[in-house]
C-alpha cells in the first residue's frame, strides 16, 4: 500500500516548522556561523507529484572493475562514513551488519563466461514486496517513485528486509553516534537507498553515486520525461530488469549485463 | 461419563514454589537479555542484513504454532463432541493463551524498536499479512478467555459450543497468517509456497498437543492424579498421527520443490550441502521429531509406557524447533537468487558468492530470550492451574467411563 504523499496533509506543521526555522536562521549564534539555513526550503512546500516518477539507468558496459566510488559517494552524502565501529564488535560480524545502501557485484555469465560489474542498491520498484509486507505503512512508496522508510514508524521488524529481492536494506544494529541532519537514523529501524531524497526536496537533479561515478555508468533521471536523459539513453539501450520475473516494474534498470 | 470436579493443582508448597522460582530465574534471565541487546542493539547477536531473523523468531514462532494447536484438545471436544476430551478442554484453553503470549513477547522483544508496540497497534497496512496478524493473535487470546469463561461458569456452559466453533475457525485462521508470512515471500526460495499455510497448521496440531501431553502428565503426577490409560492412548495416537501429517506435508513440500527446476538448489542446500541445515533437518526434524516419536508412540509395547510418551512428547518438540529453525533460518541463510544463470564472484554485501550461504551463528542473549518466553508460557500456566480449577480431580478410566463415551 503506498503512502499518498502527494496529499498535503501537514500543511501546517510544515508551515510552522518553515516559519519557525526562519525565525532560526536569523538568529545570529556567532559571527557567520547560522542556525539552519531555509534558502532551499520552497520546494518542500510543493507537493510529492506522481507526474514524475524517479529512477536510473545503469550502464553496465561502463562500470569499471575495483572501483567503488559510488559506495564512497552514497556512504559520504548518508553519513554511513561516520559509523563508528560498536568496541568489542568481531571485525568478520560487524561486517555483515554495518550498512550498506549501494554495493559493487561482479558476475559472470555461466555459459559465456563473461564478467561484468555493476552496483546494486534499492531498484525502486513500483509494486515493492517491502511495502506490501510492511505492517505498519513504514515502507512506503512516494508519488514519484521514491521507495523509503518513514523512521517515525518503522518498528524494526525487518519483514521488509525478508520480502525484498534484491537484499538492498539494511538494519541499524547499532546505537548512531553522528547523522546527517539531512539524512536521519537511529538504532533498531530499516533503511535503504532513497536515491537521495534530500537531493530531491531540495531541487537537486542528481544523485551521490551518479555524481561520483567517473566513467558515467549512472544516469538518474524522471523515467515519465521523454527528454531527460535518462529517458533519452533507455530508448538507445536494450535494458533489463534484475528479477523481471518477479514483475516488480523496477525504477532502476541495467544494460550489458 | 461421572460428573467431573475440578480441582486447584496441589503440588506441595516447597516444589510448587521452587519450580516457579527456576521459572521465574530463566524468566528474568531472558528479561536482562533483552535488556542487554535493546542498550546495545542487534550487533551483540549473531543476527545480520543478510539473515534477518534469528534464534527468537524460531522460539518465537514455535510457540505461536504450538498455543494454535494447544486449544486442539478443547475443539475435539466442544466442536466435534468428543466428550472424553471435555475435561481437558480448560487446561488446552489456558495453554493456549499461555504459549500465545510466551510468543508474543519474545516477537515483540526482539524489534528494533519494541517501544513502538503502540505504532504497531494503531498504525496499519492491510495488505501486509503481519498487520493482519496482530489483530488474529489479539483476537485469539479475547476468544480463548470466553470460551474458558464458558466453560468454567455454569450458566455459560451452553455458549461453550458456538464459542467453541469460532476458536476453532479463527486459530485455523491465526496458523494460516502464520504460515502465510513465509508463504507470502515471493524473493525467497525456500518460502513462497502455498503449502506453508496447512503444514503451519498440522505442525500446530502437533507441537501444541505435545506441549499440552506433557504439561498433563507433569501436572497428574506430582499431583498424584490418576491419569488413565484408555485416555493416555487416544491422546499419543492422536499425537501419533499429527506427527505422520507433519511428515505427509514434509515430503510434498520437498517433491514439489524437486519438481521445478529453480528450486533444486534451495532443495541441494537443505537436503545434502547445507551443513548444519542439512544436519538439522536431518537429523532434527526427520529422524528425532518425527521417525523416533512415531516409532515409539506405535509401538505396541513402548506407546504404552509413560516415560516413552514423554520421551516422544519431548522428541515433538525439539523436532519442532528444528523444522523452524531449518525454515526460518535455513530459508534465509540461502542466497537469493537475485541473478540466474549468473555467478557471483564478488560482492560488497554477501550477495551469495560463489554460491555460498549467508552466516549465521545464534548469540547467546538470544537463546536466552527465546528460553525465557518458553519459561514464561510455563510459568503462568503454572500460576494458573494453582490458583484456578483447569485440572480436573480425576482422568481415571473409570471415571471417563470410556465404553459410553462418545
Amino acid at each position: 500500500m503506498s503512502q499518498p504523499t502527494d496529499q498535503p496533509s501537514n500543511t501546517g506543521r510544515r508551515e510552522f516548522l518553515a516559519g519557525a526555522t526562519g525565525v532560526a536562521a536569523a538568529t545570529v549564534v556567532a559571527p557567520g556561523v547560522f542556525l539552519q539555513s531555509v534558502a532551499n526550503a520552497a520546494p518542500r512546500d510543493t507537493a510529492v507529484s506522481s507526474d514524475v516518477r524517479y529512477g536510473m539507468l545503469i550502464d553496465t558496459s561502463k562500470c569499471a572493475d575495483g572501483c567503488n566510488d559510488c559506495v564512497t559517494a552514497c556512504d559520504k552524502e548518508n553519513g554511513l562514513d561516520m559509523l563508528v565501529k560498536p568496541e568489542g564488535a568481531d571485525d568478520e560480524l560487524w561486517d555483515m551488519q554495518r550498512p550498506r545502501w549501494i554495493r559493487t557485484v561482479k558476475l559472470r555469465n555461466n555459459l559465456t563466461g563473461h564478467v561484468s560489474t555493476l552496483p546494486m542498491m534499492c531498484q525502486h520498484c513500483e509494486h515493492p514486496p517491502c511495502v506490501d509486507v510492511c505492517p505498519t505503512g513504514a515502507s512506503f512508496r512516494r508519488a514519484d517513485g521514491i521507495v523509503m522508510v518513514d523512521r517515525h514508524t518503522c518498528i524494526g521488524c525487518r519483514y521488509c528486509m525478508m520480502a525484498c529481492p534484491y537484499n538492498a536494506r539494511s538494519f541499524i544494529h547499532e546505537a548512531v553516534q553522528f547523522k546527517l541532519t539531512a539524512t536521519p537514523r537511529g538504532k533498531g529501524c530499516v533503511e535503504s537507498c532513497n536515491l537521495c531524497v534530500q537531493r530531491r526536496d531540495n531541487g537537486g537533479t542528481t544523485t551521490a553515486c551518479q555524481d561520483a561515478c567517473k566513467q558515467g555508468a549512472i544516469v538518474f533521471g524522471d523515467l515519465k520525461d521523454p527528454n531527460s536523459a535518462v529517458s533519452q539513453a533507455m530508448s538507445k539501450y536494450p535494458t533489463v530488469q534484475i528479477r523481471a520475473d518477479l514483475k516488480l516494474n523496477t525504477g532502476v534498470r541495467y544494460t550489458d549485463v | 461419563m461421572k460428573k467431573i470436579h475440578y480441582r486447584e493443582w496441589g503440588i506441595d508448597s516447597p516444589r510448587y514454589w521452587g519450580l516457579l522460582a527456576v521459572l521465574a530465574a530463566i524468566v528474568a534471565v531472558g528479561g536482562f537479555a533483552t535488556l542487554y541487546m535493546e542498550h546495545e542493539g542487534h550487533w551483540v547477536t549473531g543476527m545480520t542484513n543478510q539473515v534477518v531473523w534469528g534464534t527468537p523468531h524460531v522460539f518465537a514462532i514455535f510457540l505461536i504454532v504450538a498455543a494454535s494447536g494447544a486449544l486442539n484438545v478443547a475443539s475435539i471436544g466442544s466442536v466435534f463432541g468428543q466428550k472424553m476430551y471435555k475435561p481437558l478442554a480448560r487446561l488446552s484453553g489456558l495453554m493456549a493463551i499461555t504459549l500465545l503470549v510466551g510468543g508474543l513477547i519474545v516477537l515483540v522483544l526482539d524489534l528494533g524498536q519494541p517501544t513502538r508496540l503502540i505504532v504497531a497497534m494503531t498504525t496499519y497496512n492491510f495488505k501486509s499479512i503481519f498487520a493482519w496478524n496482530i489483530y488474529l493473535y489479539v483476537g485469539f487470546l479475547a476468544i480463548v478467555a470466553v470460551y474458558l469463561f464458558t466453560m468454567m461458569e455454569r450458566k455459560a456452559n451452553p455458549y461453550s459450543h458456538g464459542v467453541g466453533v469460532v476458536a476453532f475457525v479463527w486459530r485455523l485462521a491465526l496458523t494460516t497468517g502464520t504460515g502465510s508470512i513465509f508463504g507470502f515471500l515471493v524473493a525467497r526460495q525456500g518460502y513462497d509456497a502455498a503449502i506453508m499455510a496447512p503444514m503451519f497448521i498440522i505442525m500446530s496440531f502437533a507441537y501444541g498437543l505435545a506441549l499440552y501431553l506433557l504439561v498433563l502428565m507433569f501436572a497428574f503426577n506430582t499431583d498424584e492424579r490418576p491419569l488413565g490409560d484408555v485416555l493416555l492412548r487416544r491422546l499419543k495416537n492422536l499425537l501419533g498421527v499429527f506427527v505422520a501429517a507433519i511428515f505427509y506435508f514434509t515430503l510434498v513440500y520437498h517433491l514439489t520443490n524437486l519438481y521445478g527446476t529453480e528450486n533444486h538448489e534451495f532443495e541441494a542446500f537443505i537436503l545434502r550441502d547445507g551443513g548444519v541445515y542439512t544436519w538439522t533437518f536431518w537429523l532434527g526434524w526427520v529422524l528425532l521429531g518425527m521417525l523416533v516419536p512415531m516409532g515409539i508412540l506405535f509401538h505396541p509395547a513402548l506407546g504404552m509406557q509413560r516415560g516413552a510418551i514423554v520421551i516422544a512428547a519431548l522428541l515433538v518438540v525439539i523436532g519442532g524447533l528444528s523444522a523452524i529453525y531449518v525454515i526460518v533460518i535455513g530459508g534465509q541463510a540461502f542466497p537469493l537468487s537475485m541473478f540466474p544463470g549468473y555467478t557471483v564472484l564478488e560482492s560488497g554485501y554477501y550477495d551469495g558468492v560463489g554460491g555460498l550461504a549467508r552466516h549465521y551463528a545464534p548469540a547467546l542473549p538470544e537463546v536466552l530470550l527465546g528460553l525465557g518466553g518458553f519459561a514464561l508460557a510455563l510459568l503462568a500456566t503454572f500460576v494458573a492451574v494453582r490458583i484456578l480449577q483447569f485440572l480436573p480431580a480425576s482422568l481415571a478410566d473409570e471415571v471417563l467411563d470410556p465404553h459410553k463415551a462418545n
